[in-house]
């Protein structure tokens, strides 16, 4: 076992090898040591190099956002402007999804698979939304019906369907 | 009151050790990120927007009519709470380590008084509404959680958008907002080296797998955490249908490498899981590594029906009185690495005695 160059006293858990100007030196330190240890200490800091925002500023690098218009102002509401999203990944409010527009679409692809949201709806815009949705789904249903030749639960759904739209109108 | 005991009692709702499949699924949790339109997010926002913020979700959780939905709850300023406290709740699973770390009053926390149901205010996201089932409870704690999210929703206005759904600081949170993940135990899976390739083939589905205590962390005592990955395009009920179906593959797997583990090599079994069981109930100083891997083993030898005087809840609730800063709040001071390890080592063994 190799025991620590400076305190000799803890078995030696990081080796560093440095080459500057072609000249080669080796440290073999103990973790108390390397804390320490002067140019070193920052080498222990793994977490905040690696984060998921900076991993999607990564993906952002490849700008999949060129198609947004590149003068595009920014979001009004908190002044987050694309290039400073492309910098951290990271919206700065709701509003930014609405200011960064169609340039959003091709990142959401990339990293959902789907850029369109299929979930639960708060009952507050619920509404008419979840009525469309509702007719969607039963239009679904209804084709479904069709080809398994099934009329009377066709017919239903046809009904259902007509008032939900009348509803909405 | 709630927030109290959870810093004084290890215990929290999902170490109960009840439930589908809880000798191989530990917990089941789900997430949801929410945000109130036109607020800058967390980590864009002033101190005075923040407090609004939390001043708005805090009487929204008091107000009766809430609790009445919901059960009761109470509300904190994490800055009214000690670094150590709140690492504690950190170690109960109850607040995410990035809540815990950052000073300021506006982030907050509003617990329910079983502790099933916590919502983090101002961490990444304005609202992290998390609920934490004991055993395989997905659909339970998604019921739930919902639930929660819309009493919630009929007293806060929500950032929702109708193509990108729920608007969340990270683009990979979007649409549903939801993270379900469940904490498995796979030490059959681990053991018959069979891990790497299952966690590849999840990978493929869409499922992330990770150490216990999230991004960054290696499995400790082989517990792993599997969680979804996307967010936009299914809907709630498919993600968390499709999380449930894959766990109840792992489960399947998993007892398939323990009925291996029995035919094939039932001797070997039974020495690793005595020896672990001696040396927890003997040793006097032991570190947190070395106690989850023994702690481990008793729990397959519990499970496999080898071990017998060995309580399930007990072994759940020694995974947080056995961490650092729960050791320091039972010590009552701030100790060192020695003396923790001496601590744990001491309640180890009186919990196995």
């Amino acid at each position: 076992m190799m025991f620590c160059q400076e305190c000799q006293k803890r078995p030696a858990t990081v080796h560093v090898t440095r080459i500057v100007n072609n000249v080669k030196t080796e440290l073999h330190l103990c973790q108390e040591c390397a804390k320490h240890h002067e140019g070193l200490a920052f080498s222990f800091n793994f977490e905040p190099n690696f984060s998921i925002h900076k991993f999607l500023a990564g993906l952002l690098g490849g700008s999949p956002l060129e198609m947004a218009p590149l003068q595009s102002p920014g979001c009004p509401n908190c002044g987050l402007s694309l290039a400073r999203f492309g910098e951290i990944g990271r919206f700065g409010c709701s509003r930014c999804y609405q200011a960064f527009g169609d340039g959003l679409e091709p990142l959401l692809r990339r990293l959902q698979g789907a850029s369109r949201h299929a979930g639960k709806v708060p009952r507050r815009v619920g509404g008419k939304l979840g009525v469309r949705r509702e007719i969607e789904k039963l239009r679904e249903e209804l084709q479904q019906a069709i080809r398994q030749e099934a009329y009377e639960r066709a017919a239903e759904l046809r009904d259902r369907i007509r008032s939900l739209e009348q509803g909405l109108e | 009151m709630s927030i109290e005991n959870a810093l004084k009692n290890p215990y929290t709702k999902w170490m109960e050790g009840k439930g589908p499949y809880a000798s191989i699924v530990i917990s089941s949790r789900v997430r949801l990120a929410r945000n109130l339109v036109d607020y800058p997010f967390p980590h864009v926002q002033n101190r005075d927007a923040g407090k609004k913020v939390a001043f708005l979700v805090r009487d929204a959780v008091l107000d009766p009519r809430f609790r009445q939905q919901v059960g009761g709850v109470d509300f904190v300023f994490l800055n009214e709470l000690s670094p150590l406290d709140r690492m504690v709740l950190v170690e109960k699973h109850l607040i995410s380590p990035q809540h815990a770390a950052e000073e300021g009053p506006e982030r907050g926390l509003a617990l329910s008084d079983d502790e099933a149901v916590s919502i983090m205010v101002n961490e990444e996201d304005h609202l992290r509404i998390q609920v934490l089932f004991p055993a395989l409870q997905l659909e339970e704690a998604w019921e739930l959680a919902s639930g929660v999210d819309d009493a919630l929703e009929s007293r806060l206005e929500y950032a929702f958008d109708e193509r990108y759904g729920y608007l969340t600081c990270c683009p990979t949170n979007v649409g549903t907002g939801l993270r379900a993940s469940v904490m498995v135990h796979l030490p059959a899976v681990a053991m018959t080296n069979q891990a790497n390739r299952l966690f590849t083939a999840l990978s493929k589905l869409g499922f992330v797998v990770r150490g216990l205590y999230g991004e960054g962390t290696e499995a400790r005592g082989n517990l792993f955490q599997v969680s979804n990955q996307i967010t936009l395009g299914p809907s709630e009920e498919e993600i968390i249908g499709n999380l449930a179906s894959v766990c109840r593959q792992i489960i399947e797997q998993e007892e398939m490498a323990r009925e291996k583990l029995r035919k094939d090599a039932l001797t070997q079994l039974e020495d690793m899981v005595f020896r672990s069981y001696g040396i927890l109930s003997n040793a006097y100083i032991i570190s947190s590594e070395e106690a989850m891997v023994h702690l481990s083993n008793v729990r397959l030898g519990l499970d496999m029906g080898l071990l017998r005087n060995v309580n399930i809840r007990k072994l759940n609730e020694l995974l947080v009185e056995i961490r650092p800063a729960f050791l320091q709040k039972l010590a009552g001071e701030e100790i060192d690495a020695f003396k923790r390890d001496f601590k744990r080592a001491e309640i180890i063994r009186s919990a196995l005695a």
